[in-house]
């Protein structure tokens, strides 16, 4: 057996407890308003002027770090097995290099009349 | 090896030690990120090329979205309230959240077919134009999802109520959840990539 599988085992073992490695209410409710936060923030971004120049990039990093909040603690995959992580940013990673692919060849390089 | 067998106990023969529901649901996400990754990449291909109106810039209410946004943030705060009850056996406060869910799903639905009433009057269909498709499709999926979840949520209220989900059953609930979050994420980037980056 190797040493993944018995972490593995180990974590599922304790998964079993069903509040061993869970937050308490308190924190989920401080993640919550960190992403209401952040929210306003995007918006102000949104509708201030002199912000746009960074207007995208800015919008996009703030975007991940509420998806990075909401899949780390929302859905405990930080607490969860490594291997249950690289199941899903196989799908991230592909999702992501499909559209960022077919952005740049259609609004950057001028192959499709971008 | 005596944990080991009670992780095996409740989900049957497990190779990774973890549940195969739990990873199962898990690859289900993955695939759903690239079902979702077409119709972003749809609406993004499109984006800016519409030749007729109305153009997203004349429609779109920012601050309207923003409220619909971030009830449907609180609701995946509900959830997570919820799965926290259940683990700790408090069932009337996991029904109380569980109902929390599904009524802030409803508020977003009812606020986004507002929202679409609105868009028809000012002439943007499904057919008016290549934004109208690509905006109708993308969003429209994702509500579909929010009605699905918010269908999940009340099977979940009424096997609770009759005492079908133990604390060591918790782990329904927590795949419940996992879709739940999965809907908040990709409104996350649709709030952002379809309404804010105009």
């Amino acid at each position: 057996m190797s040493t993944d599988v018995k972490q593995n085992e180990a974590a599922g073992a304790a998964d079993h407890g069903h509040d061993e490695g869970h937050a308490s209410a308190a924190f989920y409710v401080w993640i919550g308003v960190i992403l209401a936060v952040v929210t306003g923030v995007e918006v102000a971004i949104f509708y201030i002027e002199a912000m746009d120049p960074y207007e995208a990039p800015l919008l996009v990093v703030l975007s991940a770090a509420k998806v990075v909040l909401v899949i780390m603690f929302f859905m405990h995959l930080k607490m969860e097995p490594r291997f249950l992580t690289w199941v899903f940013m196989a799908g991230v990673v592909l999702a992501t290099f499909m559209v960022s692919a077919l952005v740049v060849l259609y609004h950057v390089l001028p192959v499709f009349g971008g | 090896m005596a944990q080991a067998a009670a992780a095996v106990d409740d989900h049957g023969h497990t190779t990774t030690g973890i549940s195969n529901f739990k990873v199962g649901f898990w690859t289900f996400i993955a695939s759903e990120c690239l079902f979702f990754g077409t119709l972003i990449s749809t609406y993004m291909v499109y984006k800016g090329r519409a030749v007729v109106g109305p153009y997203p810039a004349e429609i779109f209410d920012v601050l309207i979205t923003t409220i619909s946004t971030t009830v449907l943030l609180f609701s995946s705060l509900a959830m997570v309230l919820a799965l926290h009850a259940v683990q700790l056996g408090k069932k009337k406060h996991a029904i109380m959240w569980l109902l929390a869910v599904i009524a802030m799903g409803g508020i977003f639905l009812g606020m986004e077919f507002n929202s679409y009433l609105k868009y028809i009057d000012y002439g943007l269909t499904l057919g008016s134009s290549t934004f109208g498709s690509s905006y109708y499709v993308l969003t429209g999926t994702h509500k579909v999802h929010v009605v699905l979840g918010m269908v999940w949520m009340a099977v979940l209220i009424w096997l609770i109520a009759r005492n079908r989900i133990p604390p060591a059953k918790a782990e329904q609930v927590e795949i419940a959840g996992l879709y739940w979050h999965f809907v908040d994420i990709i409104w996350i980037v649709i709030f952002t990539l379809v309404y804010l980056i105009q």
